[in-house]
């Protein structure tokens, strides 16, 4: 079994897969290789190992350059480097000398989605055989050339070099045989003590384009002839646009045409009426100046607080069973302490730094081409797919840098937009949202509510768990084909799997409508379902009379495991068992889901004006082998201040259907005053299997930021948003 | 509508606009320099930050008309041809970006707070920063990265 194949005997094939995706001429030679699944180990690791078609990554000219195929946009979560890195490493090139194409949703490279922090954990075999194939390749084409015994060749820095007499010979060289043999179908891959890149504070290529103003992000590409459009849209959900009156918007300057259409987010269809004109002010001018008629047809009455109200009152209503094992109601009934909390939390908005914005020309009549920022081409081909009901392969799609996105850009609504009003108006256009369209028009983070109970023996051990969820679903507000029941395992996420020894465990899951779109947020569910869960773990602790800490190692975890592994390094790297000065408080929280496991030790301290300041905060992530510790650093400094902000800002309320905020004002987010040091510990030790980066370090933070501040102020939170300044 | 000329990156541009106009997509959409972003339209996140006369402003709110004549505006593009400015090199050094988006809004705040104040403090780094959002919290690395310009600028 393998998981490399040519897919194809012949490699005209791939040269041809080359020149397409890459816009070389016929001169250059290409050495394609291509995995596919087939495998066991492979199936489980791969998501690229899934396609069957040529998957070819790597192209090599005869002048040498080395360009490498990256299927994972970068939205900041360093994938520009971190998925060529896992090819280069094996075909022996340094990372500074390739250039880095981003690919365009062609079928050959599979799932090309940024999400599910999967971008390495689910490519890091797959992608260095890739690799790995290439460069023994290459070996043989040099020991044949050579007439010698590939054993005594070996490659580095893009070259193959003959052992016995040093000679050498650069890969531009070799290509031409090397893209004639067969291609490995087991090659072996470098023993990790061997690495240059992998585990390496690599520098990141994109990061002088970003220091410079020259990375290209979608709101930056323009097109000849491309016109500008802002949009309108019903602060309201599901509102009907009754009529509209342009006059004063045609008088703009600029102004060229006014269009209505409709939004398509998932299964919501809403009106829209966009202005495009020469220019974006134009464009934006011409859009205040409209006078919209709108039938919000009753979902002005919609707000948060009667919403919230809603999910409490269905606490006590029997859910969706989403776990049972053994006899929770029989165990809790006879538990001599009982414990019971009811925790809350709140809707958020994304609010990546780059407002939402698509490009879009037709290039026939059935034929459309877009530049935008997503978090995957291939879902960006499949949304117009649907909405315009085009052909994929009438698609193109150019995928540019993100300027953030944290789940928001795997819903190209905006890229639809685009090529709708692009359509209508027969010219190219630039569809860009305002601040206020980012803020108020979703899809957001669900808020979702928590009924906890545990029923504890008389020395504190647990012996009956539950931990009920009330919320809506993102699926059921985006996606027609789903519904409540299909909802209760991704709305509770997390709850019934984490490592800790609970008997007699029963979750469940409670649905709520709701029309607001509501979709995934960065680390999904589990940002929200772990604050619940964690704090809870910690209230079991304290009515125990134990230490948060050693009563989750000595009592919940009493087998090996890397949620105990995880904790028993946070207790050393934070030095958990020393004292603390008068008025401090340190907390501690764990989540494991899909994406993979992180924890956090948080240290606060009294205010002496009331309220609580962080001190510090150690976070360790488990990730069983890492690319770029440096990244890796970031991305948990990164999701501890999207945590710190979803914990302690206002986000988002609805009034009179409308969200109460609009911008940055009010939908505030963490700035650099506010940020507490953060140090970073990474367990790359191996294990069973790779975990991801992006999502793991938002969960654990808010919970062991509460457990903190219980421990120094005596005050349980329960709901968040909370104020750090008036706990 | 008014004939405005501009003096962008030490270069002239003359430009046919509504005088209220806000800097940015003059600079953005009519001058073509994409480096600045816009992130907010109210002066709330500093993504849009240039230099107008060496002091940082937010252009996503500040009227063309106010910038023309004689006045020097600086964006990203102006700070170095090589990007070897004192604020990039650190910014480089301490791998700073995530996304990148904020980072020129960033780094015009950063070398304007260095151009007044050689030597700042953890405090006056927050005092000239707090304006700079950053989503995706690289505020840390900001911090340190603006500490080694200033030891580089020495």
């Amino acid at each position: 079994m393998s998981a490399i194949s040519t897919g194809n005997q012949s490699n005209a094939i791939n040269r041809r897969n080359f020149i397409r995706l890459s816009g070389l001429t016929g001169a250059a030679l290409i050495l394609g290789v291509s995995s596919r699944s087939g495998e066991k180990e492979l199936a489980a690791v791969g998501d690229v190992a899934d396609s069957y078609k040529l998957t070819p990554y790597i192209i090599i000219e005869k002048s040498g350059k080395i360009t490498l195929m990256n299927p994972k946009p970068d939205m900041g979560q360093g994938t520009f480097q971190s998925v060529p890195a896992l090819i280069a490493e094996e075909l022996e090139v340094p990372l500074d000398a390739v250039t880095i194409l981003q690919t365009s949703g062609e079928k050959e490279f599979g799932r090309q989605v940024s999400g599910g922090s999967t971008s390495v954990r689910l490519n890091y075999f797959s992608l260095r055989k890739v690799g790995a194939a290439a460069r023994e390749m290459l070996i043989a084409a040099a020991a044949a050339k050579w007439k010698v015994q590939a054993k005594d060749c070996y490659a580095a820095n893009a070259k193959v070099y003959h052992k016995p007499s040093g000679k050498s010979i650069g890969y531009g060289d070799l290509v031409e045989t090397a893209s004639k043999l067969a291609v490995p179908q087991n090659p072996a891959l470098k023993d990790a003590k061997d690495f240059t890149i992998l585990g390496k504070n690599y520098p990141r290529p994109d990061v002088p384009l970003k220091v410079s103003g020259r990375a290209v992000f979608g709101i930056d590409v323009e097109v000849q002839g491309m016109l500008y459009a802002s949009v309108a849209h019903s602060p309201v959900f599901d509102s009907k646009l009754v009529s509209y009156d342009d006059s004063d918007t045609m008088k703009v300057k600029g102004v060229q045409k006014v269009v209505q259409f409709q939004r398509m987010l998932g299964k919501n269809k809403y009106d829209a009426v966009a202005v495009v004109a020469d220019h974006y002010w134009a464009a934006y001018q011409g859009r205040l100046a409209l006078k919209l008629n709108w039938d919000h047809q009753g979902h002005d009455q919609f707000n948060s607080k009667d919403y919230e109200q809603s999910l409490r009152d269905m606490a006590t209503k029997e859910g969706s069973v989403v776990h049972n094992d053994g006899d929770f109601d029989k165990a809790y009934k006879e538990a001599p302490v009982k414990l019971e909390a009811f925790y809350e939390t709140n809707i958020v908005s994304h609010s990546p730094m780059e407002p939402m914005n698509c490009v879009a020309r037709w290039n026939g009549p059935d034929s459309v081409e877009v530049w935008v920022s997503a978090q995957g081409p291939d879902l960006v081909k499949g949304e117009l797919s649907r909405t315009l009901g085009l052909s994929r392969d009438n698609i193109k799609v150019n995928i540019q840098f993100n300027g953030g996105a944290f789940g928001r850009r795997l819903y190209p609504d905006f890229a639809s937009e685009a090529a709708m009003i692009a359509k209508a108006v027969d010219k190219p256009v630039k569809v860009l949202w305002t601040r206020e369209d980012d803020t108020q028009l979703g899809p957001f983070r669900p808020l979702t509510f928590s009924a906890m109970k545990a029923g504890l023996s008389a020395d504190g051990k647990p012996v009956a768990f539950q931990h009920k969820v009330i919320s809506p679903s993102m699926g059921a507000t985006m996606d027609e084909k789903r519904n409540e029941t299909g909802e209760s395992s991704s709305m509770t996420e997390g709850i019934s799997t984490q490592q800790y020894e609970l008997p007699n465990m029963k979750n469940e899951y409670v649905f709520s409508e709701i029309h607001v779109p509501l979709a995934a947020w960065r680390s999904v569910t589990s940002s929200t379902v772990a604050f619940a869960h964690e704090c809870f773990i910690d209230e079991m602790a304290v009515m125990a009379g134990k230490d948060p800490l050693q009563y989750r190692l000595d009592t919940l975890l009493t087998k090996d495991s890397d949620t105990k592994r995880l904790l028993t390094k946070l207790r050393e790297v934070s030095k958990w068992d020393e004292p603390l000065p008068a008025g401090w408080g340190r907390g501690v929280a764990q989540y494991e889901f899909f994406a993979g496991l992180a924890g956090y030790v948080v240290l606060v301290s009294k205010k002496s004006n009331g309220g609580v300041k962080i001190e510090k905060v150690h976070c360790v992530i488990d990730l069983g082998t890492v690319v770029n510790p440096d990244m890796v650093a970031l991305q948990v400094e990164g999701g501890a201040t999207m945590a710190l902000t979803a914990a302690t800002k206002p986000g988002i309320t609805f009034e009179n259907g409308q969200t109460a905020q609009t911008n940055f004002h009010d939908n505030e987010i963490i700035r650099i005053n506010e940020m507490p040091p953060v140090e970073t510990h990474i367990i790359a030790e191996g294990g069973p299997t790779i975990k991801g980066v992006g999502e793991p370090p938002v969960p654990p933070f808010a919970p062991a930021l509460a457990n903190a501040i219980f421990a120094a102020t005596g005050k349980r939170i329960r709901r968040m948003p909370f104020d750090l300044n008036k706990v | 509508m008014a004939s405005l000329t501009l003096n962008i990156n030490n270069k002239s541009h003359t430009v046919d606009v509504d005088p209220q106009m806000p800097l940015l997509w003059v600079i953005r959409d009519i001058v073509g320099l994409k480096g600045t972003k816009f992130g907010c339209g109210m002066s709330l996140c500093g993504a849009c930050t240039v230099h107008i006369d060496g002091v940082a402003m937010r252009s996503c709110t500040y009227p063309v008309a106010l910038a023309a004549g004689n006045r020097k505006i600086t964006t990203i593009e102006g700070i170095s041809e090589n990007i070897d400015h004192a604020v990039q090199k650190a910014w480089i050094e301490l791998q700073v970006p995530q996304c990148g988006y904020c980072q020129s809004g960033q780094i015009m705040s950063a070398v304007a707070l260095l151009k007044n104040n050689p030597k700042p403090t953890d405090a006056d780094i927050d005092a000239a920063m707090m304006g700079n959002l950053c989503r995706c919290g690289t505020y840390n690395r900001i911090r340190k990265a603006i500490h080694r310009a200033a030891e580089l600028m020495r």
